[in-house]
């Protein structure tokens, strides 16, 4: 049987609370590699809500975005953790308040 | 029934476990309070009857993507963050304060649940989440994105060793 609507409700309020966590995360941590673990947080959590939504209306497109965005944080992940090595080898740390060769 | 007890030990043990990932100040139980969360994410989408996407989840978000992070902590040899001296500084209250209310303008928004309802299309059984039903739809409708992705992977492949590339 389908989900309901509260049933629903309850699977997108669990997403929220997540997608939530990852977003202090990245707002309050310093460590490079932690705002990178927060971001994985923050597209599982929407994954989460996408899965919710798929089986509600009984949709095969749902699936198939969180399977795309799957790749995409895969792919993401790489070429960030090569910026995070660069970053380490130019300054021995990987603290985020510390690379602010853009700030203005 | 079941399915309510399942979900609700699976989503507490996530959130909490999400909390302790943002709370800990070493780097690799971090990553292991990730993990967890990534097993609670896994197991909710098996009670949604997405086993494909469970299965996909473990392995390749649980088992690679997350061996990676731990390979690079490992080699960077990242110390535990030193305890500050202002402990809740203003960078910290103001984060917290903007993640509750951003919380909170969610929750409001899902409220209005209506708004998403099409009642009509309530099917008895949700045949997407098996491993056939999905590899049709990634030969068929989806196979733009589909070639489209390893087309992705194949630049973040070549951008990474570019980039971690050591200059002479």
């Amino acid at each position: 049987m389908g989900l309901t609507e509260q049933q629903l409700y309850l699977y997108l309020a669990v997403s929220a609370a997540m997608f939530t966590i990852g977003t202090i995360g990245v707002l309050i941590r310093r460590n490079a590699i932690i705002v990178f673990l927060c971001i994985e947080l923050m597209l599982n959590a929407v994954n989460l809500s996408l899965v919710g939504f798929s089986r509600y209306w009984n949709d095969p497109a749902g699936v198939m975005l969180v399977f795309f965005v799957m790749c995409v944080a895969a792919a993401e992940a790489v070429v960030g953790l090569s910026i995070l090595i660069a970053i380490f080898r130019n300054r021995q740390n990987v603290r985020v308040t510390e690379v602010n060769l853009f700030k203005w | 029934m079941l399915h309510d007890i399942f979900f609700f030990v699976l989503s507490v043990l996530g959130i909490a476990s999400g909390v302790g990932m943002l709370l800990n100040r070493n780097p690799v139980y971090c990553l292991l309070m990730l993990v967890v969360n990534f097993f609670c994410i896994g197991g909710l989408f098996l009670i949604l009857h997405a086993e494909f996407l469970a299965a996909i989840q473990i392995i390749v978000y649980a088992g690679a993507i997350m061996v990676l992070f731990l390979f690079v902590i490992m080699l960077l040899n990242l110390e535990v963050e030193a305890r500050e001296e202002h402990h809740w500084d203003l960078r910290r209250i103001s984060g917290f304060v903007l993640g509750l209310i951003f919380l909170m303008e969610l929750l409001y928004t899902f409220s209005d649940i209506q708004q998403f309802s099409s009642a009509e299309e309530q099917i008895a059984n949700f045949k997407y989440g098996k491993v056939e039903p999905i590899g049709k739809a990634l030969m068929t409708d989806y196979l733009f994105p589909f070639e489209m992705i390893s087309v992705i992977l194949l630049a973040a492949l070549i951008g990474a060793i570019v980039i971690a590339k050591k200059h002479k």
